[in-house]
């Protein structure tokens, strides 16, 4: 009588076993396996999947050493690495925007980055804590639809989209770290109380996008005039197919102001690595030469921040922006997301 | 004899599988417990919150009607009227559910890029979701015994009356849990939404866990969207109603008589050919013009077959997870049907009314905090589809095990055979299609699932859905297109599967 049930119980016991019989066959070999492996360098990235994967592999190709690539969202990822805490899986931490990489450093996960790495980058970027690198760099831009609105009617600045007579007629994606990132600039250079207001007006006058490249296509599609946004989607929708462009051009603030933002995505070694040299190694890559011009080739458009490497031809020169200074030590994502909650739009 | 102490082992097994439904409550709500009374009211009682619940109402005030009188207007047309080519029309009228709801958004945004927000949002969650009211009610007007209806109408009820009276409290069940079905796909859904732009609670949670990972936040808001879902669960089970429906005995069942249409076939026709052309014809000839635009062979380098497998592998995995856990409170619902079993069992149906968005968080969250070394691992993941999708194996377990009543294996063993062998040989080949139903039934489920899979999904491994919706999210509309055409095709089967069983159900 009691035989009959022991299929059941087999079957239920034997679950596990299968289920990391199959895990297990996935992780033979292949670089793409489930879980972390042994001497493999683990990345957390939230820069875009492309450029992190052609970097992993330059640098395998070159040292040998085995990467694997955990990919995710800025500041999420940055409170992920906290939370893991010193059993976190993660050797380097490559993110699109410095505040996620500051949520680390403020929580003390961060060793500091080898100083012949730091030399690598350009002069005045780099943090004035040395816990982390710039790896490259994206510039605040205002897209506009050219049959829509005219050179002559574009906002001054970026504070001016806060005017009532702007109600309607911008596109945002503040739900995106990008974005959040321009408003750390803001926060850190105007103060609080600007901060809050033009937020507030945001929430009147924008409308609201998943992301960059949606904002993009809304304002070639002509549904708002203009659109913040990051310089890089526009100008690798230019060198393609121009389908989510084709009718927009970019205007660049310039005079310090908040508008012209010029965010560092950033570059760090965790503390409780267990492969630091091997890390720090990657992060030389990652800046160095090398890395910087695979980062240049992958068309991410992105601005190379490494000393003597050009970035692409089609950008106005970095140096000619005229972005406003901002020690990016001192941007805060999490200040920014409560101040975003106040107001409502998170 | 031992009737009492056999389904001990069998009775802890289903308690587990129990407990383990609870699991994401148990993680959840302290979690949004911790941050204290006064700061969890501060966060939630803001404007934003209110239009967050308010959009959520707005949607299933629109969205659960509309589907529930598509769905059984067209199942009555399908079933008792003289509809030409009706068979034809019951497999295009389920076959929507092939198209996951975030492919069929995709196809709407590229078609009417206008049409986003609360109409984009209303339109595609009705044209997705109507099935599952169309599904239950055609199967149970099929079966309905005309008797009633004819008496009704002998005993001088007009036509409508007698409908009223008679068919559609018999329909009650199938609506009500239709309905619920409904309400706990719109209060889980991420993809449509994130795609039309219209922000619920559950695309709140997505966009808090993008900013704070696993932050009390996030549970904040996911404690609100699980009481919906409970309140939708206990509004379920006032309006299903305690009246018996169904007739004791089968008697002498006969077909109904079809209703002939008359003038209103063309209308009827109309009616069909548009929802078809809506939830049907859209989705596929968008995917389509979009496939014949796309690097296939760029895709087929950049890993679609890799990522298929790895899909596959997810897809069995979960299938088998949840049928084994099914199957231990299946078998004593139909066994050893006690008090304490049917609260195992509602307990168990608790995973069905979690949004996926729930059960990742709480699963991220206990790991990373308790339980480090299931923390991004597959079994992690596994087990949030077992949670998601055990429903969908009991149910299918329980017909199975009905199909093999307790008297077959007596009769078996009289004559001899072992347990074993009686399980070989009588048992298992009687339940087996059944279980295979609901194995790919939730094989199918765990193909498109999004959500958890989004928050859960270990360092490397990739999915369609994750695949697609990394495309669709850039708007790289061709690049998306591969992975939405395998997910539809991996869908076929469920088409397949749940027409036979509107044909076969009593």
């Amino acid at each position: 009588m009691s035989k009959n049930r022991h299929p059941l119980i087999a079957l239920l016991l034997a679950l596990p076993l299968a289920l990391s019989a199959c895990a297990g066959g996935g992780n033979s070999g292949s670089q793409d396996a489930y879980a972390p492996q042994p001497q493999t360098l683990q990345i957390y990235s939230s820069q875009h999947v492309n450029v992190t994967k052609a970097l992993a592999e330059g640098f395998t190709a070159k040292t040998g050493i085995k990467t694997q690539v955990r990919d995710g969202e800025d500041a999420s990822m940055g409170h992920m690495i906290v939370k893991e805490g010193d059993a976190s899986p993660a050797d380097v931490f490559l993110t699109e925007n410095s505040p996620a990489m500051t949520v680390v450093e403020r929580a003390g996960r961060l060793a500091p980055v080898q100083p012949a790495t730091l030399a690598q980058a350009r002069e005045g970027l780099a943090p004035s804590s040395g816990l982390w690198t710039p790896i490259a760099a994206r510039s605040t831009v205002l897209v506009y639809n050219k049959d829509k609105i005219s050179e002559a009617d574009l906002p001054k600045s970026m504070m001016d989209l806060a005017d009532p007579k702007w109600a309607g007629k911008w596109g945002a994606a503040p739900g995106g770290a990008d974005f959040q990132a321009i408003v750390a600039g803001m926060l850190a250079e105007r103060g609080e109380q600007q901060t809050r207001s033009w937020l507030e007006a945001l929430t009147k006058n924008a409308k609201v996008y998943n992301n960059n490249i949606a904002t993009m296509k809304a304002v070639n599609a002509g549904e708002v005039p203009v659109g913040i946004m990051y310089h890089y989607y526009w100008y690798r929708d230019q060198a393609g197919d121009k389908q989510g462009s084709a009718n927009t051009a970019l205007h660049f603030f310039g005079g310090g102001d908040p508008g012209a933002f010029v965010s560092l995505s950033a570059g760090g070694v965790l503390a409780s690595s267990d492969m630091p040299e091997q890390a720090q190694q990657f992060l030389a890559y990652v800046t160095g030469p090398e890395g910087q011009r695979v980062m240049v080739d992958s068309g991410s458009m992105e601005y190379a921040i490494g000393k003597g490497v050009p970035s692409d031809p089609a950008l106005p020169p970095l140096d000619s922006l005229q972005a406003p200074a901002v020690d990016a030590s001192r941007l805060n994502s999490d200040d920014v997301i409560s101040l975003m909650t106040d107001v409502g739009i998170l | 004899m031992s009737a009492s102490s056999r389904p001990r082992g069998v009775a802890l097994a289903a308690a587990l599988v129990a407990a383990l439904t609870v699991l994401p409550l148990l993680v959840i709500l302290p979690s949004a417990v911790s941050v204290g009374a006064e700061s969890a009211a501060a966060y939630l009682l803001r404007p934003r919150v209110g239009q967050l619940l308010a959009h959520t109402g707005m949607l299933v005030v629109v969205t659960v009607p509309a589907s529930i009188i598509i769905g059984v207007l067209a199942a009555w047309l399908v079933e008792r009227t003289a509809l030409p080519w009706a068979g034809l029309w019951r497999t295009l009228l389920l076959a929507p559910l092939a198209v996951p709801a975030f492919v069929s958004a995709y196809a709407w945004v590229t078609v009417a890029p206008w049409l986003t927000g609360f109409t984009g949002a209303a339109l595609v969650t009705t044209l997705s979701y109507y099935p599952f009211v169309f599904l239950p009610a055609a199967a149970m007007l099929r079966t309905l015994d005309p008797g009633d209806e004819e008496a009704a109408r002998s005993l001088g009820l007009s036509p409508t009356a007698a409908v009223v009276r008679t068919v559609l409290p018999r329909l009650r069940p199938a609506l009500s849990g239709g309905a619920l079905l409904v309400t706990l796909h719109l209060l889980a859904e991420f993809g449509v939404l994130q795609m039309m732009r219209f922000q619920t609670l559950t695309t709140a949670i997505m966009q808090q866990y993008a900013v704070g990972f696993s932050d009390a936040a996030g549970s904040l808001l996911a404690s609100v969207l699980l009481t919906l879902c409970l309140l939708a669960l206990v509004l379920e089970l006032l309006a299903r109603g305690r009246r018996r429906v169904s007739k004791i005995g089968l008697g002498a069942q006969r077909r109904a008589v079809p209703v002939a249409l008359g003038p209103w076939t063309a209308p009827a026709l109309f009616f069909l050919a548009v929802l078809v052309v809506l939830a049907l014809v859209v989705p596929l000839g968008t995917v389509g013009r979009w496939l014949a635009r796309a690097d296939i062979a760029g895709d087929l380098a950049s890993g679609l077959v890799q990522v298929t497998l790895s899909t596959l592998g997810l897809a069995l995995l979960g299938a088998l997870a949840a049928t084994a856990a099914a199957l231990p409170g299946a078998w004593l619902l139909n066994r050893h049907r006690s008090g304490l079993t049917l609260l195992l069992e509602r307990v168990t149906f608790l995973g069905s009314a979690l949004p996926g968005v729930v059960v990742g968080l709480a699963l991220v969250t206990l790991a990373v905090t308790w339980a480090r070394p299931v923390y991004q691992t597959v079994a992690l993941v596994i087990m949030a589809y077992a949670i998601l999708f055990v429903p969908r194996a009991m149910v299918s377990l329980r017909a199975g095990l009905a199909a093999s009543p307790p008297e077959l294996s007596e009769a078996s063993r009289s004559l001899g055979q072992g347990g074993t062998a009686t399980l070989v040989r009588v048992v298992l080949p009687l339940m087996a299609p059944s279980v295979l139903t609901g194995f790919v039934l939730v094989a199918l489920a765990v193909g498109t699932e999004l959500t958890a899979t989004l928050l859960l999904a270990p360092t490397g491994v990739d999915t369609l859905a994750l695949a697609f919706w990394r495309a669709a999210s850039e708007l790289d509309y061709a690049g998306a297109a591969p992975y939405a055409a395998m997910m539809i095709a991996l869908s076929v089967p469920l088409t397949l599967l749940l027409r036979r069983q509107i044909l076969e159900e009593r």
